[in-house]
């Protein structure tokens, strides 16, 4: 088990700090960029002519003039030279000074700008992350070859969400992923986890070991109910870093066919409506935190309609469209936003679905994963993989294959 | 391709002006640009119906271009330009309107660069420069031009053996031929030690090797040789020029500017040699860009820039008197008429026109410039031979 | 020329100066107010939901109020014999059509409280309410019979619905009681502090929940969810329970009082 960091204290007589945001205008292809890094990938533009990698991203090839094309790179670079910036008349920067960057040679060719690890020097060797940052844009940083992370670097902890030393608010605890996610936070160092329980309550909840740990606090909370969120959030004494929304009502049925209005409607009270109340409770309490986050898991139901299970895949349809709204506005705030896509997971909601299923410690390992990379965007398991790839690559095709 | 270039018959430049600078100022580009062309009229008594030809260069004259200031400023010109390129836009200015004035497009240019300084502008300025700068250099620390710089002369100094102690010889050079300039805004005495111990602003680069942001114009008229000697004004000949945008764009670092790429060009067509010049004005926003360009231009042996800073004085009584109002470093970079002093200042030095102590026997001023940090590196360059007109 | 009937003169005048009293049986409707739950292949009952639509601000600078929702047996409540399947075609069955007469009914109030606390799953059986009548006198036709299992004052506690493995676990009847209470001594209907009319465990009883099946087959109501049932007398309370007219509907949330008045 990981040491558990202290929740922190302030001095109440001090200000409070504002959180800035980094710099965040930016142009259509760096905004296409950043909507790979969302997903982890490490991607340049190549030429379909000629097949030059190119960086900065342009609208053209300045080799020949020809297509452009995001395409997966090697991330192998070599360091050129850096400096430390100690002066800056950015806001956001201004608060993180000094700040090491550098200038690197991509394996794959062009030069680039990076954030630059504290222990990288000209001449050696790196690997490049493309991450995105404070404000939700691409931005590439270098690690040294074969690191994962760097949560000793504090430029690093400003491109990811940090666990240890943060205050975590799973939204359903009670359901076998919920339960998961707890156990996954609090090995991860997690000081303080708050267990969101929706009714109906067994008596066994008292004796529950999960919610019995030391660091993970159980609270009544039901997403289908404003006053319940309120309340929840009312005894969380402290800051709040990071909200789990695991909360959802899988129920099958078609539209027309089995649709049973009070299951569909109970999954859009969840997993819609729940969701913007949810986040309209938890926002202010988010936007104040130095590395606030959001994570939604969601199934990946969302991406398509499906007959046999028409309510979800709607009320998932529409948590994924109100979470990209979401993503805008904290943005601002500095809040980064997590979709977690799964396939079928196995518990008791799925017990008609075949394999493969998501193990709900998986996803809860994957929960962690992408807090630690600052991924925006994950998929977890091969049905919500290959479900993503397809609905990337053809939409229309993939509307009518899910429903052969 | 071999085509002789044609010389720049029939043409003179005259009437530099500079507008005092001032660290910051309420004032908008356009209230500087009034100034210069007033300047420019009790300098040659030319007022708005004389000048044909307007060639304006400015960041901060937004959302004017030289369009809207002709009508700001009631000029009717049958030639007009205007120059985004900050450093490099007075030898572009030059260039431009001679070939204007040669060819009889124009009889009279007005070439004017003005930017206002108001407080935080510089940070809006820096915010939206350029496309490549928003997205891939100012979202890595917010460093500036500062940052960018620290870069170059980070990889400079490794690849050429420069030290800081021969940036600190050329800043502290600059900073003593600033003293005579009354309107250098830093006329304190700048020693070597206090330059050395500056605080680091982006490593390498520490405070003494920066400009300071500031407002101010300049300006300089372009016409021919009968209207100058009709109005008795003294004016300078153009012996040769060059200019050149993204050269050498596969280097990974900017270790050499489009100079090197038109050096030949340069001396052959001004038919004399580094030595034969008596003072050299170059863009000076970071000391490195200084040595570049003495390297670049011919005036140092290859790859030995480092051997001929300690080598050579560069004061105004000095070897190679550089920078003889003291430079953007010392006088202050008033936007893109930082990229005007050097043409203005060299035009001043060779018509015996000095605003402070005048550079013995001028008659040849180099003139250099350098502008538009796009991405990681100055995208244009340009240069000029000047030689007084007998 | 008003005049009012000298028997309710004298109610209202009783009331008013305190001779008789009106007592509140009906628990805050709340969010959190425990709804009964089901095995999960049936569907749910909804819980008290609220929204505020403006609350004197920009969505209504000079007002407040608030959009609820509900399942018809959420919180304190009624149920008409439409509810149930053996009731379905009782005349006057659903909620809107049952007779405004039956709004008032006196109650006979049975004390189960030392039984539910020394079992949870206590049966009603009819010796029990045999045994009860011996002790206490003969339960009159046309009342309700309310049983005082002090179950409400868990409200606010997992004991309260009572939910583990096995199900919920809380006192109720089993059929023979019912018949006895419905077909031989005529009562109005059963009102309870617990969930449900019928045990926690009814649905597993050899006639499974026979409080509903009994009650609404027969044409009678029950009453759920009900609090202060202690500050009753066994005789002699009058109950006020005027569910709302719901169209169609199979029983509904309601404010429900009692009036007792002094002993003569």
């Amino acid at each position: 088990m990981t040491a558990r960091a202290p929740r922190e204290k302030r001095d109440p007589l001090a200000r409070k700090k504002l959180c800035h945001v980094s710099p965040g205008q930016r142009s259509r292809a760096m905004h296409a960029m950043a909507a790979r890094a969302a997903m982890g990938r490490f991607v340049l533009q190549t030429c379909t002519d000629c097949g030059t990698a190119t960086y900065p991203p342009r609208d053209a090839c300045p080799k020949c003039w020809g297509e452009l094309v995001w395409s997966d790179q090697d991330n192998g670079a070599t360091v050129l030279c850096k400096t430390m910036i100690r002066v800056s008349t950015d806001l956001y920067f201004r608060d993180h000074l000094p700040w090491r960057m550098g200038k690197v040679t991509l394996d794959a060719g062009p030069v680039a700008l990076v954030h630059l690890h504290d222990a990288l020097e000209a001449g050696e060797r790196a690997e490049i992350r493309l991450m995105l940052d404070r404000g939700g844009n691409a931005a590439l940083f270098a690690l040294r070859p074969g690191e994962r992370q760097a949560m000793n670097d504090p430029q690093w902890r400003e491109f990811v969400v940090p666990v240890q030393g943060r205050t975590v608010l799973v939204s359903d605890a009670r359901s076998a992923i919920g339960r998961a996610v707890v156990e996954a936070l609090h090995r991860a160092g997690a000081p303080l986890v708050i267990a969101g329980l929706p009714g109906p309550a067994p008596a066994s909840d008292v004796t529950d070991a999960l919610f019995g740990l030391d660091g993970v606090q159980a609270v009544p909370l039901d997403i289908t109910d404003s006053v319940s969120i309120a309340e929840a959030i009312s005894k969380i004494a402290g800051p709040l870093d990071i909200v789990i929304n695991t909360a959802r009502h899988v129920r099958g049925g078609g539209v027309s066919a089995r649709g049973n209005l009070v299951e569909q409607r109970r999954a859009m009270e969840v997993s819609a409506l729940g969701l913007m109340r949810l986040a309209q409770a938890c926002t202010p309490l988010l936007a104040g935190r130095p590395s606030g986050a959001f994570v939604d898991v969601l199934s990946a139901h969302a991406l398509s309609g499906d007959s046999q299970f028409a309510g979800l895949a709607a009320a998932e349809a529409a948590r994924f469209s109100l979470l990209q709204s979401f993503r805008h506005e904290m943005r601002a705030a500095g809040v980064r936003v997590l979709s977690v896509f799964t396939g079928p997971t196995d518990d008791q909601d799925h017990q008609a679905v075949p394999s493969p299923k998501v193990a709900p410690g998986r996803l809860a390992a994957e929960i962690v994963d992408a807090l630690a990379n600052g991924r925006e965007q994950t998929c977890v398991g091969e049905i919500a993989a290959d479900a993503m790839e397809r609905w990337l690559s053809d939409p229309l095709l993939y509307a009518r294959e899910k429903n052969l | 391709m071999n085509r002789s270039r044609a010389a720049y018959d029939g043409v003179v430049v005259c009437a530099p002006v500079t507008v005092p600078y001032r660290r910051f100022s309420p004032e908008p580009a356009h209230w500087w640009a009034g100034r210069a062309m007033r300047a420019l009229r009790d300098a040659t008594g030319f007022g708005p119906a004389d000048f044909d030809g307007f060639c304006f260069s400015s960041f901060s004259a937004g959302p004017d271009t030289a369009v809207g200031l002709t009508q700001h400023l009631g000029l009717s010109p049958r030639w007009l330009d205007h120059l985004p390129t900050g450093g490099a836009s007075g030898v572009m200015a030059l260039r431009r309107a001679a070939r204007a004035v040669q060819c009889g497009d124009a009889d009279i240019v007005a070439c004017v660069a003005a930017d206002t300084n108001q407080i935080d502008s510089f940070r809006h300025s820096l915010a939206t420069f350029s496309r490549f700068s928003q997205d891939a250099v100012y979202p890595y620390g917010f460093g500036g031009p500062n940052a960018t710089f620290a870069l170059i002369t980070d990889a400079y100094m490794r690849e050429f053996g420069v030290t800081r102690e021969d940036f600190g010889k050329l800043c502290v050079a600059q900073r003593a031929n600033a003293m005579s300039n009354p309107l250098a805004l830093q006329r304190r005495t700048l020693t070597l030690d206090a330059y050395m111990s500056a605080r680091a602003i982006a490593d390498p680069v520490h405070l003494f090797d920066c400009v300071m942001p500031c407002a101010g114009a300049e300006a300089f008229v372009v016409t021919t040789p009968e209207i100058a000697t009709e109005r008795g004004l003294p004016g300078a000949r153009i012996m040769a020029t060059i200019e050149r945008h993204n050269a050498f764009p596969d280097d990974s670092v900017q270790l050499r500017g489009g100079w090197a790429m038109d050096i030949d060009s340069l001396w052959g067509m001004a038919g004399i040699g580094p030595s034969d010049v008596d003072t050299l004005q170059v863009y000076d926003d970071y000391p490195v860009i200084v040595a570049m360009q003495i390297a670049d231009l011919g005036f140092a042996e290859k790859g030995k820039v480092a051997d001929f800073i300690r080598n050579t004085s560069f004061g105004i009584d000095g070897d190679l008197p550089l920078n003889t109002n003291g430079g953007q470093l010392s006088a202050g970079q008033a936007g893109a008429a930082g990229g005007f002093q050097n043409v203005t200042e060299g035009l001043r030095q060779i018509l015996r026109q000095p605003l402070g102590q005048q550079v013995p026997d001028a008659e040849i001023a180099a003139i250099s410039g350098f502008g538009l940090v796009n991405y990681d590196r100055g995208v244009c360059t340009a240069a000029a031979i000047l030689e007084a007109r007998q | 020329m008003s005049s009012i009937n000298p028997t309710l003169a004298s109610l209202v005048g009783e009331i008013a100066d305190g001779r008789i009293s009106v007592v509140d049986l009906t628990n805050t409707l709340s969010t959190d107010f425990p709804v009964i739950v089901l095995p999960s292949e049936f569907g749910q009952c909804e819980p008290f939901r609220m929204e505020t639509v403006s609350r004197y601000d920009g969505d209504g600078p000079a007002w407040y109020w608030n959009n609820i929702s509900m399942n018809e047996h959420t919180g304190t409540h009624f149920d008409a014999p439409a509810h149930w399947i053996t009731g379905r075609d009782v005349v006057n069955g659903t909620v809107d059509a049952v007779s405004p007469k039956d709004f008032v009914h006196p109650a006979v109030v049975i004390d189960i409280s030392a039984e539910a606390a020394a079992n949870e799953d206590f049966i009603v059986t009819r010796p029990f309410l045999e045994a009860w009548e011996k002790a206490n006198g003969a339960i009159l036709p046309r009342h309700w019979i309310l049983l005082r299992s002090n179950w409400s004052r868990r409200v606010g506690t997992l004991s309260y619905l009572n939910l583990r493995d096995d199900g919920a676990h809380s006192p109720g009847p089993d059929a023979d009681a019912m018949r006895f209470l419905v077909l031989e001594r005529d009562c109005v209907g059963l009102g309870v502090e617990t969930v449900g009319t019928d045990a926690g465990q009814a649905a597993h009883f050899d006639e499974p929940l026979p409080a509903h099946s009994v009650l609404h087959g027969n044409g009678r109501f029950g009453l759920q969810c009900l609090t202060n049932l202690d500050q009753l007398p066994t005789f002699g309370a009058v109950i006020v329970a005027t569910p709302l007219k719901i169209k169609g509907g199979s029983g509904s949330p309601l404010r429900v009082v009692a009036l007792i008045g002094r002993p003569h």
